[in-house]
């Protein structure tokens, strides 16, 4: 065989691209319809287990300390920072048109609502689902999860409870910490760096905030927090292959819960509006 | 006059299993007998350890039944199986002790979760149960300070430490030094005085030899005989005598 023929042979032909490409297409399509039956099943499981004795109290408190310390750190810091750049940012924004003054308002909402749920479940999905997502999986290939089952005990009540109840409860109270961490960093920027007050900026902040724009942005994170928790142990729960299925399982929850947020961030949004937030 | 006949602890009747296009059983069939350990030998990947998992239920077969206590197990929800897995206990081949607990919260994991005991009784339980396995005062160790040996017989120990009736060991002996092989063995000949049940999937024939009383060979998805150790030795069958030499390897 001359090597020009040998050159062209290797060249995929536009039939066998066209067979590879709906064969990837097929096989996403497939993984995604075996995580949707998964999360369901996973989440009947746990509906149907959580209100039937043994209770694990002891595992959940465990777990909130966990992902409460793993996560605080992280958290407050990039509060912190979301909160003194939105400040810096609005005031030279609105600098511009003399309106340096509305950036307390402008700060308080944006956080409360958004930047301070979003950011800290992006967070948490990022340190807690890779987390749940690696320790379980690890779990899983080295047959502990099948020794909690042979030793006539729960999986789900063991492992999927604890750390849902846990991410339930310590995401809303990170995500409160967060904002206040947010407001208290667009504070010191606003006195700082814009010359607005600490007295000017606290009152219209409250004059502007609704309890009902902390609570619709701590009632995202219920959403979030079920999310990842459930999606990280399902994952966890059915990986395969060892060391790298580990560490494909923790990339895929992270990817995942990231886009579920930002996605779900949208509709949860606009439910919020069409049912909790005043019309004007 | 005729020996009564021994009462059946554990019946398997015509199992079949299957992974993807691999079948691994066409219809295995076996009793087990009340006080009596059953050796299983067979090939690597003909599917040993499935019948052990199938037994404990951490895998559901395409067909067939497994009777225990008169009653059909293998369709049973994991939560009525639970009873089930307190009364059969399943030996893991690297011990699947949890990682984040030390020995003795390993042991008394079972204890816990399915007995009243006080903390205090539960840690005296422990202790009998560590000095059992000559690993005593190992109790605040983690798995990962342990050998392999020492995980395998903590992993023994946590197995049978809430008395179950029937034991089923998968392969482990398996990448034991000679020493702790013994050891292992030893383990498992003190419960046997005390009158357990077991199935015993190992590649080591000799080990088997010591322990069993019956020894069960599977081949080709079926078992191919099942006979006590002294006519298992005795048996003229080349497929048998090629299992006991060793002359046939492990994948045929």
């Amino acid at each position: 065989m001359s090597p020009s023929s040998s050159f062209y042979s290797a060249v995929p032909s536009a039939d066998t691209v066209a067979r590879s490409f709906f064969q990837r297409v097929g096989e996403r399509c497939f993984s995604s319809l075996r995580f949707a039956g998964g999360f369901g099943l996973l989440c009947y499981q746990v509906a149907r287990e959580a209100f039937r004795p043994p209770y694990y109290w002891k595992l959940t408190i465990e777990q909130i300390f966990s992902i409460g310390t793993q996560s605080f750190l992280l958290v407050a810091v990039t509060a912190l920072a979301t909160g003194s750049v939105m400040a810096l940012q609005f005031g030279y924004g609105l600098s511009k048109f003399g309106g340096k003054l509305y950036v307390p308002r402008l700060v308080a909402l944006t956080i409360l609502r958004e930047m301070g749920p979003v950011f800290t479940s992006l967070l948490v999905a990022g340190r807690i689902g890779s987390g749940i997502a690696s320790e379980v999986g690890s779990m899983k290939v080295t047959q502990q999860i099948d020794a909690i089952r042979a030793l006539g005990t729960s999986p789900i009540k063991k492992i999927v409870i604890p750390r849902l109840y846990a991410s339930l409860i310590a995401l809303p109270l990170l995500t409160l910490f967060a904002d206040y961490i947010g407001l208290f960093g667009a504070l010191v920027v606003s006195l700082k760096e814009l010359g607005i007050n600490s007295e000017y900026f606290i009152q219209k902040s409250i004059e502007t905030l609704r309890m009902y724009d902390l609570l619709t942005g701590m009632a995202k994170t219920f959403v979030f927090a079920f999310f990842i928790s459930i999606c990280a142990c399902w994952k966890g729960l059915n990986t395969e292959g060892g060391t790298q299925g580990i560490g494909n399982s923790t990339t895929w929850v992270v990817v995942t819960s990231s886009i579920f947020i930002m996605i779900s961030d949208f509709f949860l949004t606009k439910f919020f509006i069409i049912t909790v937030f005043p019309k004007y | 006059m005729s020996e009564p006949s021994p009462k059946i602890a554990l019946e398997i009747k015509n199992l079949h299993k299957s992974f993807g296009e691999k079948k691994v059983h066409t219809g295995v069939s076996f009793e087990l007998y009340e006080g009596e350990i059953l050796g299983l030998f067979g090939g690597s990947g003909t599917g040993k350890s499935v019948i052990l998992r199938s037994i404990i239920g951490l895998e559901k077969p395409d067909a067939g039944e497994i009777l225990f206590e008169s009653r059909n197990i293998v369709r049973l929800s994991e939560r009525k199986l639970i009873p089930v897995r307190t009364k059969i206990a399943y030996v893991f081949q690297n011990g699947a002790l949890f990682d984040s607990l030390t020995v003795e919260e390993n042991l008394s994991y079972p204890l816990r979760e399915h007995t009243k005991l006080s903390d205090e009784e539960i840690h005296e339980r422990v202790n009998q149960m560590l000095e059992l396995i000559d690993m005593k005062g190992s109790n605040d160790l983690l798995p990962a300070e342990l050998s392999g040996g020492m995980q395998k017989r903590a992993g023994l120990a946590r197995a049978t430490i809430i008395q179950p009736q029937i034991i089923l060991f998968d392969e482990p002996t398996a990448g034991l030094d000679p020493v702790n092989t013994k050891r292992l063995l030893d383990n498992i000949q003190k419960l046997k005085t005390k009158g357990i049940t077991g199935i015993f999937v190992t590649h080591d024939i000799p080990s088997a030899f010591e322990i069993a009383d019956r020894i069960a060979i599977l081949y080709n998805g079926t078992i191919y005989v099942i006979e006590t150790v002294e006519k298992m030795k005795l048996s003229k069958d080349p497929l048998v005598q090629s299992f006991i030499s060793g002359s046939v390897g492990p994948d045929h």
